[in-house]
């Protein structure tokens, strides 16, 4: 049943997406895989969207994939599932556990967590960016470079780097975005 | 003179707007925060507030879900949690609602899909820059280097390779072995687990605050 997958599926993420947004990718874009929400292109353009729209990410995320799995109720029971472990956990911690996190046990439980998850989102970045720079998803498949797209990445890099060092203000993911998207159609469409 | 609002609508309608007007997630969210809160209606002091920003970042789920449960629960209780996280969600859940009953049309329209091809490229790269930020950001020492780079490369070799391994696992063992080694630490005497693990809970709580609000000042400064 649809909806009871969606729930269980968002609420397990909700429960050990450690470290806001981000954390969070990881274990969403293994969910929709690995369940067949969404390919790894619809996955990434939504990324994109839930970026520019208002709102923490992760709860935009859930209420799409929800929204195109099972309608209004599955975009409801996402997104309940991924809100409720952080609604319980910081209510338990404000109203009886104040020093919840200064135990020591649990700090070393996210001594161990914490690099995970960066470990986590800069592989994912690593894995997408095989797939859609180089073609490569899986050892078998043949090299199939999209120079075009490494074109795109190299015009971000340098948009960011500059923003950076010469108007010393770190470039905004919508004019990024933006801008990507201008390249794309330019690069894809024209040429 | 304007009557003050009752406490629960204030509160409502706050966590309404800073959902409706906070892009890029979560950390941009927290300067508008503690406008809305310490500045403005002074419901929360600064320590107050870094005090659960710290406790927000170590939690799991959406940083702004963990400050709107604990802001709403401190100023009116468990309705006031319940009123402050419906708030903070329901603009982007109505916003990506809607979005999402027109989104294969609008990407089937044929520029739209060249201009998403180029958007891809750009989400490998925030996520690719979320990460280094992550990692650099990261306490330093043998363990968490270790972590890292076994979970780095683990992901990568089994990702190319196929082989379905969920993401929790990765996260969960992590967990564990951190745990483990602050338990192995503890039979074997002070010494070796105050230098293996990476933050042992703080001293004071003067030193924890300093730390923080210098790390806020920080995340302000990046937006």
């Amino acid at each position: 049943m649809i909806y009871l997958t969606l729930f269980l599926v968002f609420l397990e993420i909700g429960a050990v997406s450690f470290g806001g947004g981000y954390g969070m990718i990881p274990m969403m874009r293994d969910a929709c895989l690995s369940h067949g929400f969404l390919t790894e292109e619809q996955f990434m353009d939504f990324i994109a969207v839930a970026e520019s729209t208002p709102g923490p990410i992760a709860i935009n995320m859930a209420t799409f994939i929800g929204s195109s799995q099972g309608g209004f109720l599955g975009a409801f029971l996402a997104t309940l599932g991924v809100i409720l472990p952080a609604f319980l956990i910081i209510l338990l911690i404000a109203a009886i556990l104040r020093n919840l996190l200064k135990y020591k046990g649990v700090q070393g439980f996210l001594s161990g967590v914490r690099p995970a998850v960066a470990a986590l989102i800069l592989a994912t970045a690593v894995v997408m960016g095989l797939r859609s720079i180089f073609g490569i998803g899986s050892v078998s498949d043949s090299f199939d470079f999209n120079y075009k797209g490494l074109i795109i990445l190299a015009v971000l890099v340098g948009v960011s780097l500059g923003s950076k060092y010469l108007l010393k203000k770190k470039a905004s993911p919508i004019v990024l975005i933006l801008l990507s998207a201008g390249l794309g159609m330019l690069l894809y469409g024209a040429f | 003179m304007k009557k003050p609002l009752p406490k629960l609508l204030s509160l409502f309608l706050s966590f309404l707007k800073i959902g409706a007007f906070t892009f890029g997630g979560g950390y941009a969210m927290i300067a508008l925060l503690e406008n809305e809160f310490v500045s403005r209606k002074k419901w929360l002091d600064k320590d107050e507030f870094l005090d659960m920003l710290g406790i927000g970042e170590s939690t799991p789920g959406p940083i702004a879900v963990n400050m709107a449960t604990f802001i709403g629960y401190r100023v009116a209780g468990v309705l006031g949690a319940l009123l402050a996280t419906l708030a903070v969600c329901l603009p982007a859940f109505t916003i990506i609602f809607i979005i999402s009953l027109f989104f294969d049309k609008f990407l089937s329209l044929t520029y739209v899909g060249y201009a998403f091809r180029g958007v891809q490229i750009c989400v490998v790269y925030l996520i690719g820059s979320a990460g280094v930020k992550v990692v650099k950001g990261m306490e330093k020492n043998l363990f968490s280097v270790l972590v890292t780079s076994a979970v780095f490369i683990a992901f990568i070799l089994l990702s190319l390779f196929s082989v379905t391994f969920s993401t929790i696992f990765y996260i969960l063992i992590a967990g564990v072995l951190g745990l483990t080694l602050y338990f192995i630490g503890r039979i074997r005497g002070k010494d070796a687990s105050e230098k293996a693990l990476s933050a042992p809970a703080p001293q004071s709580d003067e030193g924890e605050s300093e730390e923080k609000e210098k790390e806020a000042d920080e995340k302000e400064g990046g937006e």
